[in-house]
Order: C-alpha cells, then structure tokens, then sequence
C-alpha cells in the first residue's frame, strides 16, 4: 500500500470515529431531557396546588431548567465539534 | 431523446458552519487585532439602544404625558421590581447593570432575525459577560469576608475539598458562558441544517417537473418560504429571551449569595 492510500484509509477511520463519537456525545442530552421533565411536572404540581405561587413557580422553574440544561448543553458542543470543526483530522500528518 | 438545455439543479447537501467572519484587522507589529461581526455587530447595537434609550427619556415630566415615557417608566420598574425580589431591598443600585446586560444580550440574540450574526453565537461575547459578572462575584466576596475570609472559604468544610471548591469556584462563569453559547449556537446549526435541506429539496422538486431552464430559481427556493419562520419563533425568539433571562437571573442570584444582602 502506499503512503497515500493509508493516510485515505486512516482519514475515513478519524471520520467515522468523530461520527460515532458525536452521537455517543449526544447521549448525554437524555438526563436533561428526564430532569426537565421532572422539574416542569413539579412545577405544574405547585401551581396547581397554590394558584397563587404561579409567577414564582415559573421563575424558579425556569432558571431550575437552565441550570439543569448545562450538562446536556456540555455533550451538544462536544458533538458540534466533533462534526464541524474536525478537530482530530490535523493530527494525522 | 433531446439534450436538456440547462444543468440539473444541485441536490447535494452544503451545510456549512462557520465562526464570526473578521471585518477589520488592524496590525500592530507581529501581533494583529481582529474586529470580528460580533464586535460590529455589538457597536450597532450599542448606537441604535442609546439613540433608543435618548429618545424614550427625552423630557420627562412628574406626571407622564406621554406613552413614551410610560414605556420608559415601565421597563425602569421592572427592572428595578425584578432586582428587589431577586437580590433584596438594599440591592437596587445593580438594576442598570441587570438592565444593560439584559437589553444588550436580547437585543445581541434577536439580531439574527434582521438578518445579522447573533451576537451570543461567539463564545467571546457570552464569555466576557460570564467573566464580569464572575469579577463582581469575587469583588463582594472579598470586599465581605476580607482576603483571608475569603482564601479560607475554599477550605470549608474540610481542608480536603478545596480543589473541588476552586473548580465549582471557576465552573460558575464557564457555565454561564457556555450555557447561552451553546443554547444559541445549536439553534444557528439547526437552523442552517433546516436551509440546506430545504435547498436540495426545492431542488429535487424542480428537477422533477423539469424547470432546469429557468435561472432564477437558483436563487429562490419554495420550500424555503415560512417553514424556517417556524423554527426561528423557537430557536431565535424564544430561546434568545429565555437565555438572556436566565443569564441575568443567574447573575442575581450568585451575586446577592456573595453580597449576602438578602433581605426579600
């Protein structure tokens, strides 16, 4: 084989790897995904519980979401850099 | 069978992400300073909220006259309303900071809608705000505890746990910066994904009924019309307004922790 038709071959095997990757990356949008979820039921719980608690519920359960959001938000980079900035095809040369 | 008299339209997928273009490059010796789209795009803004701000404030009376200064009245006690519960009575003084940081972030995200490169799709944007509000955050602590008060909470409860307390301490402002980056740049890539497939399925279509021979569609693309509009409500408007009022709300509340000065 020559030198070319390795880097070609060593080039698809990066790519396929940082595809694999970004999509094992993206798994980490289910905790989120579950916690949200939690923390909305929650929250519909309160106000329907204490009507009048509803402009604070929210609040709270807004930046509640946020904050939770932050480790699935970690994964989405990851993934968007794994598949738009290719960070690893550089290393080959 | 005849020759078709143009090429078929392209049907291949082009999604390209890139960063902020640099506009201006000024070069003071071996190192070259980048103005970047989101600085340019910061100084629009910058003038068009003042002239806005001057016009609303623009001769105010006791008793208002105007719808004008309604509005102006209006956002002025929101913010402030906003601070008191969030912070507490003695913490007014940050409404403008809240305010300006507030305005600056929606109006840097909603850019997009105009046309422009949001603002909060550059790391260096949302990272510089994370870093002052991270700035304000040390300056209370260590105007409240001292510098030995404030050296030593980081070896509470037990001396063992201080690298975990530095890094939660460093985590904070890398957060924030990442969180509104992050939120707003999967909505750009998302919706550049959306625009390139709605491309190639125009040009699936028009392949279809055989239009190769009109030029102007290489320029216009059907499907292209009012479904990103669905999207951009989600992607640009609320979630522009919700990260900028998140990024606030966490600025409240780690700078009124720090300052201790809750008295709501």
């Amino acid at each position: 084989m020559t030198y070319e038709q390795t880097l070609l071959i060593a080039k698809a095997i990066v790519l396929a790897g940082q595809g694999i990757g970004a999509g094992l990356a993206l798994i980490a949008g289910i905790g989120p995904g579950i916690g949200e979820g939690y923390a909305v039921g929650k929250a519909i719980e309160t106000i329907g519980r204490q009507p009048e608690a509803k402009s604070s519920a929210q609040q709270t359960m807004f930046v509640g979401c946020a904050v939770a959001e932050s480790t699935g938000i970690y994964g989405l980079l990851v993934g968007i850099i794994l598949l738009f900035v290719n960070p690893f095809l550089g290393r080959l040369e | 069978m005849e020759t078709l008299l143009a090429e078929d339209f392209s049907t291949e997928l082009d999604v390209s992400v890139v960063g902020p273009r640099k506009m201006i490059q000024i070069a003071f010796g071996d190192f070259t300073l980048d103005i970047s789209e989101t600085i340019v795009t910061g100084w629009l803004i910058i003038v068009v909220l003042f002239i806005l701000m001057k016009w609303l404030t623009k001769d105010l009376k006791v008793v208002p006259e105007t719808k004008r200064q309604v509005i102006a009245e209006y956002i002025v006690e929101f913010f402030n309303n906003t601070v008191k519960e969030m912070m507490g009575e003695s913490m007014v003084k940050f409404a403008p900071y809240i305010a300006t940081i507030f305005t600056f972030a929606l109006t840097g995200a909603l850019v997009s809608i105009l046309g422009f490169r949001s603002m909060t799709v550059d790391i260096n944007c949302t990272g510089t705000w994370a870093v002052m509000t991270f700035v304000l955050i040390t300056y209370y602590k260590l105007k409240n505890n001292g510098a030995g008060g404030y050296l030593k909470s980081f070896a509470e409860p037990v001396i063992f746990i201080t690298p975990i307390n530095i890094l939660s301490e460093v985590a904070t402002p890398l957060a924030m910066a990442l969180r509104m980056f992050g939120n707003m740049a999967s909505g750009m890539i998302i919706t550049s994904i959306v625009y390139a497939f709605l491309t190639v399925l125009s040009n699936v279509v028009y392949n279809a009924l055989s239009l190769q021979a009109l030029e102007f569609l290489n320029y216009f693309h059907i499907f292209q019309i009012g479904i990103p509009a669905a999207l951009s409500i989600y992607f640009d408007f609320f979630s522009g307004v919700i990260q900028s009022y998140v990024f606030i709300m966490l600025t409240m509340v780690y700078v009124g922790q720090a300052a201790g000065a809750n008295d709501a």
